[in-house]
């Protein structure tokens, strides 16, 4: 880092309460100042980081994020409000920051992170936070990381749980150091499949921004080496230690030398939001569905969400019967009768297709895009979730 | 020797609780074991080959059992294993 810069008389009341700590002070302070954060993500994570690093004083905030802030994100995602939906989240963020605090510059990429622009990206930065919401960009901050010999405060969440650390810091562990490689896409639902309380990425992303300010005055006992696993259901807090690993490809043996993006990842980034990690399940469109309903064909329309899903909405005349009691309830279904499964954007009941195919079930078919597509093409009057 | 499983959310719907006790002399038995009781948890924990997946790991205590013995680590009564999943959400 170049020299600290100096604080201005506003800036020094406005950082008062950093100043009469005696392990930030004006030195750290000026430190903050002279820092360049990049925050992957915009989402959950990125806006209790957003917030307090700016409010901290970071003098540089990179943000990357290609989406634009949509309604379901306002449960949780608190660096936007209900006028932004619609909006670019990079813009919005850009604006509520300078609002929160004009000292701090930002620099908006409106762009997915890949394996083309990701070193050009992070190369200036000091310290990158991770509040990626998926598992290709997460291995991908890693592995940049690593190239450019940069830390990053890992944060990731799910339903009540998260967890925290700081990686590729010389000599500590890396992600790849803890999971060597991301679970099936069919097994990890994301936030919009599985659902997440609001108030966990407020908690993991502030502890992450809290190691962001940490590492940047070089103070603290930081999160390296160490994995926090947090979980508000229980309100159970509990450190592992995590150790750097002599084999890992990343940053043991340092195999990877350089970013790849691999169709996996492409699988993974598309498959959690709408099924097509199954393309190969047959499948009716809503329009072809509602056509055979209304010519009063006789098709068991089966929902395999859960209780608290179909209490939100439901197709008329349908059956409720929950994936995970898919085995346990197969007598009760009819191997004779045309059956269309869906859920609520296509991916549950792909699996759920292919199940009962590989049962015997010939005649069963997924509703492409589920009860969101069905809702889009057919039937308005349901609420979206 | 009696073991307690800590696990995460996605998996303790499996077995329909985030704590499950078990019993083994080794990881690998209790590991067994539990499957055997919690079928719905077989191939969730292990891959085809008996290892742990990639994307879980078993803490023994607070030791990353992939520094310890692995699956053949033995236990002692009263041992706490979590398990911890890759999660992405952000």
């Amino acid at each position: 880092m170049s020299p600290p810069p100096s604080l201005t008389p506003e800036e020094i009341l406005r950082y008062s309460r950093h100043l009469l700590l005696p392990e930030v002070a004006l030195g750290g302070q000026r430190k903050l100042k002279g820092s360049r954060v990049l925050l992957v993500g915009a989402g959950g994570l990125g806006s209790p980081l957003a917030l307090y690093l700016a409010a901290a004083g970071v003098g540089t905030l990179g943000l990357v994020d290609f989406d634009q802030v949509d309604l379901t994100n306002l449960q949780r995602q608190v660096l936007f409000g209900t006028g932004d939906v619609g909006r670019p989240k990079s813009h919005a963020a850009r604006e509520r920051i300078r609002d929160l605090n004009p000292h701090v510059h930002v620099e908006d990429f409106q762009t997915r992170l890949t394996s083309e622009n990701a070193l050009e990206i992070l190369r200036d930065f000091h310290i990158v936070a991770d509040g990626s919401d998926n598992f290709p960009t997460r291995y991908l901050v890693n592995d940049a990381c690593l190239l450019l010999g940069i830390p990053h405060a890992y944060g990731s969440i799910f339903r009540f749980e998260g967890q925290v650390s700081l990686f590729a810091v010389p000599g500590g562990p890396c992600y790849r150091c803890l999971f060597r490689q991301p679970p099936p896409p069919e097994l990890v639902p994301s936030c919009a499949e599985g659902g997440v309380l609001g108030v966990l990425p407020g908690l993991v992303g502030t502890l992450q921004a809290a190691e962001v300010l940490k590492w940047i005055l070089g103070a603290g006992d930081l999160l390296i080496g160490r994995l926090l696993l947090v979980d508000v259901w229980t309100m159970a807090f509990r450190s592992l230690s995590v150790r750097p690993d002599p084999r890992c490809p990343a940053c043991g043996t340092r195999e990877i030398r350089e970013l790849v993006t691999e169709e996996a990842s492409c699988a993974w980034a598309s498959a959690a939001e709408d099924g097509s990690h199954e393309p190969d399940v047959p499948q009716w469109s809503p329009r072809e569905l509602a056509g055979w309903l209304s010519q009063g064909r006789d098709i068991l329309l089966l929902d395999v969400r859960g209780h608290h899903e179909w209490e939100i909405a439901h197709l008329p005349g349908a059956r409720i019967l929950p994936l995970e009691y898919l085995p346990e309830g197969l007598h009760t279904l009819d191997s004779a009768r045309e059956t269309v499964v869906y859920c609520r954007n296509g991916t549950r009941s792909a699996r759920a297709v292919r199940f009962l195919r590989e049962v015997g079930f010939t005649r069963v078919w997924n509703l492409e895009g589920g009860l969101l597509r069905w809702i889009e093409e057919v039937d308005p009057s349901l609420p979206r979730y | 020797m009696q073991v307690t499983f800590h696990l995460p959310k996605v998996l303790a719907s499996l077995a329909g609780s985030a704590q499950v006790q078990a019993r083994g002399a080794t990881l690998q038995e209790a590991v067994e074991e539990l499957t055997v009781r919690f079928p719905r948890l077989a191939g969730r924990l292990t891959g085809p080959t008996g290892e742990p997946h990639e994307y879980l790991l078993f803490y023994l205590n607070d030791e990353d059992i992939r520094f310890l013995e692995g699956f053949d680590t033995p236990l002692r009564d009263g041992d706490e294993i979590t398990v911890v999943s890759a999660v992405a959400g952000g």
